[in-house]
């Protein structure tokens, strides 16, 4: 099962800080993808990306965890070398990971 | 129990379409029409635009925007709030007085300004940058990064409050024009006009932080940023609405949108605009009060109409953030496309020629990046290893470099110019492009020294 079959996933941008939240379609598996999906899995999925580190904050009201990956955007929108300026691409690859 | 309902007619864009906007007016019955029009980066463009051409810097769809928007006044009931002031409020009311007088429509105008505070820039010189995450910028040697070790230096801005829009709707104002401020003090000035929420009334509040914020990006509401064939569709995403809310003044709050339009409202659309842009969910800073968000709920009761409840906040702190724009270098950018099943090999080689010829001209640039789109120019290579399937037969060499100067940047970009010829077989469709790179840096300003920020009204 991949993530994206069970949650849908935004990806924001601030500053150098980028900011991907997964929400459950059913938030009844909240306890489940709160073990699964830690930050350290999100830190290595993102390796070459996130320089800083990655906080996981829970918002159990609507079955979500928003995951803030610091030092992620290559400067932000306004300095990064890359296509995707803001990152808002990130978060769709986090809905390939196995669980 | 009074209730008002409030449109967003744009969302931050430099584009945004008009007829959305008319059709909240013509058929959403709204009270309010806000048009929020800056991003991060735009004021930054927006006072490069000023300082070219002192007539300039305010939004450049104002004319076109306004030209449609502002006969709907003489029939519909309503008011518009906006940042098109950009970096040049005054030129942007000036505008639109002309538009006014042109089409005969009666309106009082106000504008707000204050957030400037490039003129008294030096004054934060010994201010440490912070990022989004609350962290200190620190450069490779682990030292605190201040005001003062930024060059060049284009644009200073606070993100002001709510509080001058509410004095000017207070005064009158059918149209308030600003610089930069909060995007959510935009919606936040009319629900304090209208409701009168004291400055300990959290609950209300943070249910006005809440709806500022989930509209702020317009049609990230209704369906916008969110399809995804077969998974989650979208219907009508070429005629989207724009959203609307509905709050009343007991702080309940319902987000919908005009009926007939594209796209929907749905408790995910709420759920994902809510954390959009979010770190921690129970402390989101915002010059109108620290929003919690950590305990929202979203309930459908109707097609297209979803309740929001369990906001609230605490008090602001004492301080603004400013977002500063400086000029720090140079941006070269260069690409050239491959096809064929050994497309990817042959972009490989083309990039080992550029560092090559890079090697012979002595020429170094401040920083580079090598992508190769179709296969890792998002994610990097260790995910596209991990999810590629096959290798694509259509493949884009893309190079960026950093350098200190315009002429540097030409020199490195350059060499990727003449690969027709002298490169890879099948080097197809090179484009190069140079450009300044305007950076941001963000600081803390004592609220003190700014006040709200000032109202000027002026009648057409």
């Amino acid at each position: 099962m991949k993530l994206r079959d069970i949650a849908h996933i935004r990806t924001g941008d601030k500053g150098n800080v980028c900011n991907i939240a997964v929400i459950l379609y059913d938030p009844v598996n909240f306890d489940a993808l709160k073990a699964k999906l830690t930050s350290s899995v999100v830190k290595n999925f993102y390796c070459e990306q996130c320089r800083g580190e990655v906080k996981r904050y829970e918002v159990p009201s609507i079955g979500a965890l928003n995951f803030v990956l610091s030092n992620a955007l290559d400067g932000g929108v306004t300095r990064s070398l890359a296509i995707d300026r803001h990152g808002k691409s990130l978060g769709m690859a986090l809905g390939e990971l196995e669980l | 129990m009074k209730k008002i309902r409030i449109g967003c007619g744009s969302g931050g864009c430099a584009y945004e379409r008009i007829e959305p906007a008319i059709e909240l007016v013509c058929k959403g019955n709204i009270d309010y029409l806000v048009f929020e029009c800056l991003s991060e980066r735009t004021i930054t463009d927006a006072q490069k635009d000023r300082i070219a051409d002192p007539a300039k810097g305010y939004n450049p769809m104002l004319q076109e925007r306004m030209s449609r928007i502002l006969p709907l006044m003489r029939d519909h009931d309503f008011k518009i709030v906006s940042n098109m002031g950009g970096a040049n409020a005054p030129e942007a009311v000036r505008q639109i007085e002309a538009i006014a007088k042109d089409l005969n429509v009666s309106v009082k105008i106000a504008m707000v300004e204050g957030d400037n505070i490039l003129p008294s820039i030096h004054a934060y010189d010994a201010i440490p940058l912070f990022d989004a995450d609350g962290s200190i910028v620190r450069d490779k040697d682990g030292h605190e990064k201040h005001l003062e070790d930024l060059q060049h230096v284009l644009s200073a801005n606070v993100y002001l409050g709510s509080a001058a829009i509410r004095q000017a709707l207070d005064e009158g104002a059918d149209i308030v024009v600003t610089g930069r401020v909060a995007d959510v003090s935009l919606f936040m000035g009319p629900l304090l006009h209208e409701f009168n929420w004291s400055d300990n009334a959290f609950d209300l509040r943070g249910q006005g932080l809440l709806t500022g914020h989930l509209m702020e990006c317009c049609t990230q509401l209704t369906g916008g940023c969110y399809a995804d064939p077969g998974v989650k569709d979208v219907k009508g995403l070429a005629r989207l609405g724009h959203p609307i809310a509905e709050v009343s003044e007991d702080g309940a709050v319902l987000f919908t949108k005009v009926e007939g339009s594209g796209g929907f409202v749905s408790v995910d659309t709420c759920k994902e605009q809510m954390l959009y842009e979010i770190g921690d969910p129970s402390c989101y800073l915002t010059p109108d009060g620290i929003a919690d968000f950590s305990h929202v709920s979203f309930e459908q009761v109707g097609t297209d109409r979803v309740r929001a409840t369990g906001a609230t906040s605490r008090l602001a702190t004492d301080t603004y953030k400013a977002n500063v724009g400086y000029l720090d270098s140079y941006l070269g950018v260069g690409a050239i496309s491959f096809g064929g099943s050994t497309a990817l090999d042959r972009a490989r080689l083309c990039a080992d020629v550029v560092q090559g010829r890079w090697h012979i001209l002595g020429l170094k640039p401040l920083e580079k990046r090598i992508d190769f789109i179709g296969y890792d120019s998002l994610y990097g290579e260790t995910i596209a290893r991990t999810y590629e399937q096959r290798a694509s037969y259509d493949i884009r060499l893309r190079i960026a470099v950093r350098a200190s100067s315009e002429e540097q940047a030409k020199l490195l970009i350059r060499e990727m110019q003449c690969l027709y010829i002298n490169g890879p077989a099948g080097a197809a469709g090179i484009r190069t492009h140079i450009e300044p790179s305007i950076s941001l840096a963000s600081i803390l300003v004592p609220c003190a020294d700014i006040g709200i920020g000032t109202v000027k009204i002026r009648e057409v």
